[in-house]
């Protein structure tokens, strides 16, 4: 069907299944452990659905010590094992493989200290991102780094995947809130990276470890930076005629020296979808639109407002609605927050992720138009505007034999569009599967081995979620 | 074809492209002679002393190659020194927001800082509270490796998760793994004005419960420090707080209200704020002594009990971040306080030395031993980059 391909399982693997397993049991106990065919299925992919594997078995330990036992176990018998939090990787990074254990932290999910003088919390690996901020939203803390899939994504796969969110133009990303993990190596050793205080006394491990992508070894712990929440936040709505003008408009309120909070643009395909969806109230005779959100007392806002509107106007900001209330805020964030949902309705789609350099946004814009057309496929753009962090969602039927090769196709070389103007291939969903034949694309091979070594380093047998990241071709021997 | 591609007197070794550098580490490794790492030259005492061959600088690698204010972002040549950085992004109203140290005055050296240096030893001033350390600022990473070959990671944009974090990595190695010749940093405007709220007369304790509670606001403090009685004058405990004009007076007034209970602050506001906190940055009340200087790191309200640790030790010492950095002026004697500060950490965070006579840098750990299993790593990570030790070896950790 699809044209990223994985490498053949491993038959003397998969022949030894029960005899794995027993020992697995052995280790987890039964309610640790999942065998049973109709069980494992619901483990056999994540976010990128259109691909799929049934593990061999699942393991779910309930201890840093459980994961230790398992890893050194299947280090012995050379089994591969991906690592997995809520399945929510848009990029393939907990795509199971048919002879590979999947270890799954979701029994560890405990909050175990929250230090409100020293702004950290330690959590395991299984919380998911929304339950830190929620048990610290007592003290009014939060917890910074916000992925759209909040509600379900664990604090360890955004560890592994390095996670962004809407927020992360004034918090920054996961590696930027991040002070410390209890990670368990492939061959179990337990080992504390980082810790309470805000450097490393040495190499940075902890940055190297964040975003490895589930390759060095299984977090279970981890401490974090918890923040005070501001004393308000509220959005301002803009259409603009042009992608050119709301890129200009952008780029000139940071200029001015305003940081938002968030910056969010939408073109007119997703205003439409999300309109017709969510009844935002978003214009519907502009180009584009960006949602603007700035925070601070009302006082504060207000002035902040005040100067970013007058930026906009200058850029010829036609329409403009700004949050007064709660209810106003909410109405602002509606159609963006359940954009994805929209679009899921009208069509499939594959989301994106590549970042630019803004500046080359109107540019970037025109040419993923020109490729989908070419394709034959529909586009809609939705992205971190501030931080040039790109979303297009291809647009297409998965009941149409072809069109995902397409979609995929397309998507390939809208990758490679951005790593072109100077940027990336991937802003803050991973490299996974989706992406690790492009890898070359922005890399060369001395840059890929050099990476490599470093998951040598960790995994020499390169037993952990080893089929993602680099090309099967040309990586250094394992 | 490469060969005398690089200049060489004695000892020095000064490329100007990248592929000299390549020629040098290359020359370095077969004929077996280690090379000392180094930019402007104005941090070399810090470490652990080498046996190297020659010096190999980066300061003829020079020159602002990026830089979109629009987009927040700058990149150099690694041998760029700091202060034409600085001087570029003042032209915008913009700034390195994460501050970064300038050790001449405790190190009493002189030259230039690099760019390279900055990111390569990850100096990160009293903004690292606030908007993070230079390790978060760092965005993208030209190296040449121990192996002779050049590597990039990262990129010129703010979000970018391809591949391992290679740049994170190289932030603070000290020029252990790779020779620095191109940096990429996000860079953030410069805020409008400035006030610090100065506390007077706290005693420790007191002082960092303050801090906390100020760094528990809501009011974005981007500078907390305690300067304890006899540093620099009487006690003061200072919140810095950044922003808009209107700004400035809110969130004082707020900050004085929630903080009442530690007394009536006294607001600094402009050069006089700036000059204070430069000399917290740069550790100056230290300088121009022949004591052993020290920077410790663990969780901030623990900050007292390194303060009381080195006090019964001899010691002196002033708090940044909020309590969770103690610079400590230790005597130079017999281990210069390693025991003293380290056993009071209690390998809950690290103590290193910054500035010590040779032979006491080379009789003890001047970075914070790591826990085996760590260590290990650490030097599996050396040998990937490095594995015949020709870059700056046994700078941070003897053998690696």
């Amino acid at each position: 069907m699809s044209f990223i391909a994985m490498p053949k399982p491993d038959a003397a693997i998969i022949a030894r299944r029960s005899e794995i397993a027993e020992c697995l049991r052995a280790i987890v106990g039964d309610a640790g452990l999942i065998v049973s065919e109709d069980e494992r299925r619901a483990y056999e992919t994540d976010a990128l659905t259109a691909y799929s594997a049934i593990p061999l078995a699942v393991v779910l330990p309930a201890t840093t010590q459980e994961v230790s036992a398992v890893l050194k176990y299947l280090n012995e018998e050379r089994v591969p094992v991906i690592a997995r939090g809520a399945g929510t990787s848009l990029a393939g990074g907990a795509l199971p493989s048919e002879d590979a254990v999947v270890l799954g932290v979701s029994r560890m999910s405990a909050v175990l200290d929250m230090n409100f003088a020293d702004r950290v919390a330690t959590v395991q690996a299984g919380i998911t991102n929304i339950a830190i901020s929620q048990a610290v939203a007592h003290e009014q803390f939060f917890y910074a780094p916000d992925p759209s899939s909040q509600l379900a994504c664990t604090i360890g796969g955004n560890i592994a995947m390095n996670s962004g969110g809407a927020h992360c133009l004034k918090y920054g990303v996961t590696t930027n809130n991040l002070l410390g993990v209890r990670m368990v190596l492939m061959d179990g050793t337990i080992v504390d990276i980082g810790g309470e205080q805000l450097d490393s006394g040495g190499y940075d491990l902890l940055g190297l470890v964040c975003g490895s992508e589930g390759q060095f070894g299984v977090v279970t712990e981890a401490k974090v930076r918890i923040l005070r929440q501001a004393e308000g936040a509220r959005p301002v709505l803009f259409g603009f005629d042009s992608a050119e003008d709301a890129g200009a408009c952008v780029a000139d309120i940071l200029a001015q020296g305003i940081i938002p909070v968030a910056i969010e643009y939408m073109d007119k395909p997703a205003i439409k979808v999300c309109e017709a969806f969510a009844h935002a109230g978003y214009p519907l005779d502009v180009e584009a639109l960006l949602i603007v959100e700035v925070e601070g007392s009302d006082e504060e806002i207000d002035a902040m407002i005040a100067r970013i509107v007058e930026v906009a106007e200058k850029h010829g900001s036609r329409t403009q609605r700004v949050a007064r209330t709660e209810a106003e805020s909410l109405a602002i964030w509606k159609g963006r927050k359940q954009a994805f949902g929209a679009m899921g309705r009208i069509a499939d789609y594959m989301c994106m992720d590549g970042t630019i350099p803004t500046g080359r946004l109107p540019e970037v814009l025109t040419k993923i138009t020109e490729i989908c057309t070419r394709h034959g496929l529909g586009i809609a753009n939705i992205f971190h505007a501030g931080d040039g962090n790109l979303h297009p969602l291809i647009l297409y039927d998965i009941n149409k034999p072809g069109e995902l090769e397409k979609a995929e196709q397309a998507g390939a070389e809208i990758l490679k569009l951005c790593v072109e103007v100077g940027g990336c291939l991937t802003g803050e969903h991973g490299v996974g599967v989706e992406k690790r034949d492009l890898m070359l694309d922005q890399f060369n091979q001395a840059d890929l081995h050099q990476q490599q070594r470093l998951k040598t380093v960790f995994d020499p047998r390169w037993l952990l979620n080893p089929s993602k990241v680099f090309p099967l071709e040309g990586r250094l021997s394992s | 074809m490469s060969t005398s591609v690089v200049k060489k007197a004695a000892g020095l070794l000064e490329p100007r492209d990248e592929a000299q550098v390549i020629t040098a580490v290359n020359d370095a490794r077969a004929s077996g002679a280690p090379l000392e790492i180094a930019g402007g030259s104005t941090k070399r005492s810090i470490g652990r002393p080498m046996q190297t061959a020659a010096t190999l600088t980066t300061h003829r690698l020079s020159g602002i190659t990026l830089y979109e204010p629009s987009e927040l972002v700058i990149g150099a040549k690694a041998g760029t020194p700091l202060k034409a950085i600085e001087k570029e992004l003042a032209k915008n109203r913009q700034r390195l927001a994460f501050e970064p140290i300038d050790y001449r005055k405790v190190l009493g050296s002189d030259g230039e800082p690099t760019i390279g240096a900055v990111a390569a030893a990850n100096l990160s001033g009293p903004r690292r509270i606030y908007a993070g350390a230079a390790r978060d600022a760092l965005i993208g990473v030209r190296m040449v490796t121990g192996r002779g070959e050049a590597i990039k990671s990262g990129g010129r944009v703010m979000k970018n998760v391809t591949g391992y974090d290679l740049v994170k990595l190289s932030a603070g190695s000290w020029g252990t793994l790779g020779v620095l010749t191109e940096v990429t940093l996000k860079v953030l405007p410069m805020p409008e004005t400035e006030t610090t709220l100065v506390f007077e007369g706290l005693g420790d304790r007191q002082a960092i419960a303050c801090l906390s509670a100020g760094l528990g606001s809501p009011f974005e403090v981007a500078g907390a420090a305690h300067l304890p009685a006899g540093i620099d004058g009487t006690a003061k405990t200072l919140l810095r707080i950044e922003g808009f004009a209107e700004q400035m007076t809110y969130r004082s007034g707020e900050l004085k209200t929630l903080l009442r209970r530690h007394g009536v602050p006294a607001l600094l506001a402009g050069e006089a704020s700036q000059a204070l906190w430069l000399k917290v940055r740069d550790a100056e009340f230290f300088a121009g002594e022949d004591t052993a200087l020290w920077r410790v790191s663990m969780m901030p309200s623990r900050g007292p009990e390194i303060g009381a640790a080195a006090a019964s030790a001899g010691g002196r010492v002033f708090y940044d971040w909020g309590g969770g950095l103690v610079w400590a002026a230790m005597p130079a004697g017999n281990d210069a306080g390693a025991s003293a500060l380290r056993s009071a950490v209690a390998g809950n965070g690290h103590a290193t030395l910054i500035r010590a006579p040779e032979s006491i840098r080379a009789a003890v750990d001047v970075f914070q031993p790591e826990q085996p299993a760590v260590a290990a790593l650490s030097r599996a990570v050396k040998d990937a980059f490095d594995p015949d030790h020709i870059l700056n070896p046994g700078r941070m950790f003897a053998g690696a």
